[in-house]
């Protein structure tokens, strides 16, 4: 049982393949969830077929769409920093690890997810979990909540190994695909499915299963 | 979005011609482009926000499209451009998508900034 779990990613959508079923488990037994979301998504390419939507109306149609997914996982606090899509790596650092350091200062989570830094493949998701693992090594060592980590560069485990946390979201694949569908401007959630079911024995192979790693933070 | 109209697109350029604008000007293949394929080169570049003027500006082919802008300086160029946001009567939003939807370039035009 986790006290308060503390989500930080860069785009709306950033949670739903790989986080969601987890933080539905998560939240199923009682642990609350605050999800800071650092950008709006405002340089996303995806715009519907034919397009629905363009470059100005993006961001507020993103913020709707996450607003949704968080309804969907249950998560009940969602934080919006402001942050622009794609600058994260530029972004003076002292506003980005000050804005989470603020967050770990007032909620105190003792369990943080975010990107694993450089094997997230989007520059936005590696400089997130840099900026996290930044903040959190800030903390007095007896004070640093676990920081889990999503990676799935080309390669990855050879790098940093097999994940050392796997989470069974079978029970959660409603949430998750609800997730998913939420973000509509981005993903076509029916496609993903074809005409098989949530049971599908391929549906739970594919979506199933979420896996972390434990960042290690000397 | 609409598809692209070359008449309603000059008359829209024209409006805005010989005045201080905020230009938004972008053009990416996606920050996915090698992660799924590692023979493409992934590229993205914007500007946001950048002030332009023009004297002359006009689009260009029979779809995609082009447009050039001809400023004291130099010039704004684009090409690909397929659709435009026909219910901005102030700015002029134009974006180019390729066969799956997906923003390729984006031009963008306003007296306010974005």
């Amino acid at each position: 049982m986790e006290r308060h779990i503390l989500v930080i990613l860069p785009h709306p959508d950033d949670e739903a393949f790989g986080l969601s079923g987890t933080l539905s488990k998560f939240i199923q037994a009682g642990t609350p969830v605050t999800y800071a979301c650092l950008t709006l998504g405002e340089m996303g390419r995806n715009m519907g077929i034919p397009p629905f939507t363009n470059r100005v109306e993006l961001p507020r149609i993103r913020k709707q769409e996450l607003e949704e997914a968080c309804s969907v996982i249950g998560i009940q606090d969602l934080r919006l920093l402001g942050f622009h899509d794609k600058t994260i790596e530029f972004e003076e650092p002292e506003l980005l690890d000050g804005s989470i350091s603020a967050l770990l200062e007032e909620i105190k989570p003792s369990l943080i997810f975010t990107f694993y830094p450089g094997y997230a493949v989007h520059p936005d998701h590696d400089a997130c979990g840099a900026a996290v693992v930044r903040a959190v090594s800030k903390l007095p060592a007896g004070e640093r909540p676990p920081v889990r980590c999503m990676a799935f560069a080309r390669d990855h485990e050879q790098a940093i190994g097999k994940p050392d946390v796997t989470v069974d979201v079978r029970a959660f694949l409603k949430q998750k695909l609800g997730s998913i569908q939420a973000h509509r401007s981005q993903f076509q959630a029916l496609e993903l499915l074809g005409n098989k079911s949530l049971s599908d024995k391929e549906v739970q192979d594919r979506f199933g299963t979420e896996r972390f790693w434990t960042y290690k933070i000397d | 979005m609409q598809l692209i109209d070359h008449a309603v697109i000059q008359q829209r350029i024209d409006r805005f011609k010989n005045q201080d604008l905020y230009l938004h000007l972008e053009m990416t293949t996606g920050a996915y482009a090698s992660h799924l394929d590692s023979s493409k080169h992934p590229a993205a570049t914007f500007i946001s926000n950048a002030v332009v003027r023009f004297s002359h500006g006009s689009i260009s082919g029979g779809g995609p499209y082009r447009v050039g802008l001809k400023m004291s300086h130099g010039w704004v160029y684009s090409e690909g451009l397929t659709h435009y946001e026909e219910t901005d009567e102030e700015r002029l939003i134009l974006a180019g998508h390729d066969g799956q939807g997906k923003l390729v370039v984006a031009l963008h035009l306003s007296r306010e900034p974005f």
